[in-house]
């Protein structure tokens, strides 16, 4: 029971740290490929000067998040007069916590065996094992669409409780827009719910381990892959980020639903925009990209398609798959702010009309062809 | 009578193919224009080349300044590292901006030009680079350089340049200058 707890701890430690930095890091990720893609050079001033020497530690200006970071925490915490305390609050925390709260069910790794790993903790773990995942729960897609779900009614808060007409209108964009992609998000995993029969995470991690027709890796993009195309869509749209940043559109309502927001509380919304661009990556890697796993790769090591094997260690297999997750989910944050410094805004109707005219029929056929593809190849008994 | 609204029509009203309102060719196209100018900008980077258009200004600055171009002032020198200027004020008068303060001094020493600068200050914040102190100039004392000054500072009193600052001109490339002043120091008539 202890060690279940202690490699709990281990795991939530892990992936808190990892978002954090995801979220901190992605601040100057954005800056930087942006201004890489536009020619330009990008943030480079902020620098931590080593303590009593004049050595400055530049390195690309890399601490410009940590910079904004304290700027956010210094600036005067202004609040209108007439807005609803309570609900004004702790909005930023409901956009904010839920988004963590996701990434419990998402696995970062495959099965540890810390007894292997540590073997002077071998008789104290015995044989115990887990898979690298905070909470392996059954109903592991369910709680990411409740979670997710639930930042709507933070916006929706925010929007409402600062009683200022941009956020207002704000908050009602964030509310018709996330809820019409959300159900887009829910068609299109449909899909590969029913390809791999169970909506645990793990196990559908798990499920894409092998090879499909002896050479493609069994990863949900060679299944659906007008789903992921979808799927990637809806969850960019979800975090209403350009081209679909509607409900902050500077140029028409200042910041939206958080434009009576000041210091760490607006720095709380930004933060969680930029986690939640890191949960989509994880997200996508999971259902689609096969999550952990490299291709022909297994517990025991590499198994080429020609034969050739690899064999590897415990401790490396961990760490491989654990670079491989982060590695994918980098490729992926960094694809979404390609998406957001390429792409112009939509207008609003067409922000609508997108949704439920052009993606939503896009998912139902994606999920009729799927259902008769299944039912044409299962093994019937007759 | 009730008018429906009609939209306006425009005579260059775009018109999209079925290719284009399939839309999603045309976003791909796009990502692959700003992905391409990525990798050919990050290539560079990597490979130690510059990979940006801007410069990395102020320790860079653009190297294409026209031969021309009204930059910095320049105070031009004696041949013995004395400032050209008599300190006559005429710049300071015909400067729209009234940016240049000149002290003048009294040298009863040097005969042929008894007065010189004690403190010649352009105020850089307010100078609009005109050049109109260059024309008023009887003695060709000031200049402008097509390089700009190098400002940025925390501080707009630091935008303030002084002798030292506007007496750095090399003027090795002047014909009508001898240089070294060292060789010109044996001629006569050269203050210390």
């Amino acid at each position: 029971m202890t060690q279940d707890l202690a490699v709990a701890l281990v795991f939530i430690v892990y992936a808190m740290g990892a978002l954090i930095t995801f979220g901190t890091l992605l601040t100057w990720v954005e800056r930087k490929q942006a201004a890489v893609m536009s020619d330009r050079i990008g943030a480079n001033r902020a620098y931590i000067r080593i303590p009593f020497t004049q050595a400055k530690l530049v390195w690309w200006g890399l601490f410009h998040g940590i910079a904004d970071g304290v700027k956010m925490l210094l600036k005067e915490n202004f609040t209108p007069r007439s807005y609803d305390r309570v609900a004004y609050a702790i909005a930023p925390w409901i956009v904010f916590t839920p988004v963590l709260l996701v990434f419990a069910v998402v696995p970062f790794g495959g099965t540890l065996d810390p007894g292997r790993l540590i073997p002077p903790l071998a008789d104290w773990f015995g044989q115990r094992t887990y898979p690298m995942q905070i909470a392996q729960l059954d109903a592991g897609l369910l709680v990411v669409f409740a979670f997710s779900g639930l930042t709507v009614i933070g916006a929706m808060l925010a929007g409402w409780s600062s009683a200022n007409k941009f956020s207002l209108l704000g908050a009602l964009r964030a509310g018709s827009q996330m809820i019409s992609y959300e159900l887009v998000i829910g068609l299109t995993v449909l899909g590969l719910i029913m390809i791999f029969g169970t909506i645990d995470l793990g196990a559908i991690v798990r499920r894409q381990s092998g090879t499909v027709l002896g050479v493609l890796p069994a990863w949900g993009i060679f299944y659906q892959p007008l789903g992921a195309v979808l799927f990637l869509t809806a969850a960019i749209a979800e975090n209403k980020r350009i081209p679909f940043d509607l409900p902050e559109a500077e140029s028409e309502l200042i910041a939206g639903y958080y434009t009576e927001y000041t210091s760490m509380k607006m720095g709380l919304f930004m933060f969680a925009e930029f986690i939640e661009i890191a949960i989509i990556g994880a997200l996508f890697t999971t259902l689609f990209l096969g999550g952990y796993n490299l291709p022909y790769m297994s517990d025991a090591g590499f198994a080429f398609p020609g034969g050739a094997t690899i064999a590897l260690s415990h401790g490396a297999v961990v760490a491989v798959q654990l670079v491989t997750f982060l590695v994918k989910v980098m490729l992926l944050c960094s694809f979404q702010i390609l998406v957001r410094w390429s792409l112009p805004r939509f207008r609003y109707d067409q922000l609508l009309a997108f949704a439920w005219k052009f993606m939503l029929p896009i998912a139902l056929a994606n999920l009729t062809i799927t259902a008769v593809l299944l039912w044409s190849h299962q093994p019937r008994p007759l | 009578m009730k008018v429906a609204y009609q939209r306006k029509r425009y005579w260059n009203e775009p018109t999209l193919t079925l290719w284009e309102r399939a839309y999603l060719p045309e976003i791909l196209r796009g990502l692959g224009v700003t992905s391409t100018v990525f990798l050919r900008n990050m290539g560079r980077w990597i490979t130690g080349r510059k990979g940006a258009l801007t410069t990395y200004y102020p320790e860079e600055t653009r190297a294409d300044y026209a031969p021309i171009n009204r930059g910095k002032h320049v105070l031009t020198q004696r041949p013995d590292g004395t400032p050209q200027c008599i300190a006559c004020n005429m710049c300071a008068t015909v400067c729209p901006a009234k940016v240049i303060e000149i002290e003048a001094g009294f040298d009863p020493d040097d005969a042929a030009h008894p007065k010189f600068p004690v403190r010649f200050e352009i105020d850089y914040s307010r100078c609009i680079f005109c050049g109109l102190c260059v024309e008023a100039c009887p003695e060709d004392a000031i200049r402008m350089a097509k390089e700009v000054p190098s400002l940025p500072s925390g501080d707009r009193h630091d935008m303030w340049l002084g002798l030292e600052e506007l007496l750095t001109w090399n003027p090795q490339r002047d014909v009508a200058k001898p240089y070294p002043p060292a060789a010109a120091a044996a001629s006569p008539g050269s203050a210390p």
